[in-house]
């Protein structure tokens, strides 16, 4: 693990889609095993110059993700290994038995990729915009379950799964999104990152709430409260020490996830501290509704997901200590 | 298929069925029905069609085999045990805690399984995987699926139907068992197949009608399913469920039941008979 931290957390120039891509060529570059497998959406997913490049090892089934998922167990039990990409609430929601069984049960090694979490969905509304994709996948014995949070991170991990063996579920955004690493940083899957040391309160936060946690800190430290931020990239296998440490040096933690806190990332970080270390816990994030179409700047005031959020959920969980 | 290579099939199949109901009846209650109706299918793909090494279950040019009907694990895990795959012995333990063989077909508990299987649909796609892995690298293993007739109700099978045919899986053949009986009965009543073979057809795929009890039309079949360059195979075998024993022979309860000792006696001795007059 090799971190640096931006100075400026500002939008991105690169999408996490390019990103992705250029990764992924880079990758099969090197492994001929590698296919990439889509239901119809390489053109949103940017991942068209793979195809070019590898045309016989970019499987479009067209729309039909049942069956992606079931080739791609099939490719892997003969050896190959696939990434499969589609909307986030498709993968998880509608081919789930086919993850859960011809892929997970069987011990297959297996990449899904779902793209458009929560909010990032925007236009394309409630239908298409997953609240509850990485509960749904943490509930999958033995997946690793992560939600990338810029282009950095998601590059050095797509890097790191094509040699760990397993099902691996990452939650990208397909857009651009805030940038929060340096170029080069290295990652541990299952280590969360400590962006910032506080000792009031800790902001465990992942995906898009990560620049918001930032933010909420800056705004906190303008009254004098210290903010402790770490990004919980890593879901599942989740980071026990950095969540109980986190509890020891603070006394009060809040969550923040672009997901429905039921089955979410609040959810888990408290499993955690109920078991080691109880503290005071308050969660931002989708509180079991629906999502809805709206551009994201508006769906994060909607739902509550704003810096803001972060600061007046901060300030009840220190007050609970 | 010459005379005595076909009493050799059939006299196989006999033994599987045999194995397949002390199996069962040893622990009680089993999927007896689509066990029985594929007995004659394995025997022809075990007895020769299929290249495989017991000795060496993950053999690179061996071919593959996916029973997508992952109930019918027994009647498989009979023709494994009789090829040599694991001893006899080792069919008295299905279903007992700890098991290498479950219910349902697992990779990872069986020698010789090489799809988990069970929820119904989903080894249609995973044999196109395989198929495509294999085209991909331009191998020349030929990847078996087995279908139950129930089975393609699934959405999932007619996904695959489409994709395989797509991709020019010419390594890929079907079987659909058609034994025409489901759980909750006859598949005309509860939600009708039709014609399966002119379905697969009108996808773009070599499909065959023949008896799934007769292991020279079945082998034939198989004979013209490998001659195919760019269309994946079906063949649709008419088979009868319960197939071998009066009491499920064409029974729509023979799916899963009970089988005591009285019962397995009076199935050997049927079985036996039958074996005997091949």
């Amino acid at each position: 693990m090799s971190i640096n931290i931006l100075k400026e957390i500002k939008n991105d120039n690169e999408e996490m889609r390019s990103a992705m891509c250029e990764t992924m060529i880079e990758l099969a570059e090197k492994n001929d095993n590698i296919i990439l497998l889509d239901a119809d959406l390489m053109t949103a997913m940017g991942t068209k110059p793979f195809q070019k490049k590898f045309p016989d090892r970019a499987v479009d089934v067209g729309i039909q993700e049942a069956n992606m998922v079931g080739v791609a167990a099939g490719l892997s039990v003969a050896g190959k290994i696939p990434f499969a990409h589609t909307f986030a609430p498709f993968m998880t929601r509608r081919a789930l038995d086919q993850v859960f069984i011809s892929a997970a049960y069987a011990k297959l090694n297996v990449k899904l990729i779902g793209s458009d979490p929560g909010i990032t969905a925007s236009l394309n509304g409630g239908t298409h915009m997953p609240f509850e994709d990485m509960g749904i996948m943490r509930l999958i014995p033995q997946a690793t379950v992560i939600e990338p949070t810029d282009t950095v991170q998601l590059k050095n991990i797509l890097k790191q799964i094509v040699d760990i063996y397993g099902v691996h579920y990452l939650r990208v955004v397909r857009k651009t999104t805030p940038r929060v690493y340096e170029d080069g940083s290295t990652f541990t899957i299952g280590k969360s990152v400590l962006l910032r040391d506080g000792s009031d309160v800790s902001i465990i936060a992942s995906g898009y709430l990560v620049s918001q946690a930032l933010e909420a800190a800056n705004l906190l430290a303008e009254e004098n409260i210290s903010a402790r931020v770490i990004d919980m990239f890593t879901w599942k296998p989740i980071d026990e020490e950095a969540i109980v440490a986190s509890a020891d040096k603070t006394g009060a933690i809040v969550t923040a996830e672009n997901h429905n806190i039921v089955g979410g990332l609040g959810a888990a970080v408290s499993n955690v501290l109920v078991s080691n270390k109880p503290v005071p816990v308050e969660m931002v994030g989708v509180h079991d509704q629906f999502g809805e179409v709206g551009p994201v700047g508006y769906l994060a005031e909607r739902y509550g997901l704003t810096a803001s959020d972060i600061v007046k959920a901060s300030k009840r969980a220190i007050k609970r200590k | 298929m010459d005379k005595e290579t076909a009493r050799e099939r059939k006299r196989f199949a006999k033994r599987i069925q045999m194995e397949t109901v002390k199996m069962i009846a040893k622990l009680g209650v089993g999927h007896i029905g689509g066990a029985l109706s594929m007995a004659d299918l394995l025997a022809v793909l075990y007895g020769g069609q299929l290249r495989h090494d017991p000795q060496n279950p993950q053999w690179k040019g061996r071919d593959w085999l996916v029973c997508s009907k992952g109930h019918a694990g027994p009647g498989l895990y009979a023709a494994l045990a009789l090829r040599g795959y694991f001893p006899l012995e080792q069919l008295d333990t299905l279903n007992r805690p700890g098991t290498m063989l479950p219910s349902h077909c697992d990779r990872n508990l069986t020698l010789g399984i090489d799809m988990t299987t069970g929820s119904l649909g989903q080894g249609a796609s995973s044999a196109a995987g395989i198929a495509l892995a294999h085209k991909l690298d331009k191998a020349e293993n030929i990847v078996y699926l087995i279908l139950g007739d129930g089975e393609i109700q699934e959405g999932q099978v007619w996904e695959m139907a489409l994709f395989a045919a797509q991709q020019k899986l010419s390594n890929l053949i079907v079987f659909v068992d058609n034994n025409h009986l489901q759980i909750d009965g006859p598949t005309d009543e509860v939600n009708s197949l039709g014609d399966i073979a002119a379905k697969f057809r009108s996808f773009g795929w070599f499909a065959a009608d023949v008896c799934g009890h007769d292991p020279v039309a079945i082998d034939d079949a198989i004979e013209l399913a490998k001659r195919q360059t760019e269309a994946p195979s079906v063949i649709v075998l008419d088979t009868v469920k319960g197939n071998g024993w009066t009491a499920t022979a064409g029974k729509a309860g023979s799916h899963s039941r009970t089988i005591s000792e009285d019962e397995k006696n009076e199935a050997l001795l049927e079985m036996q008979q039958a074996y005997d007059e091949i």
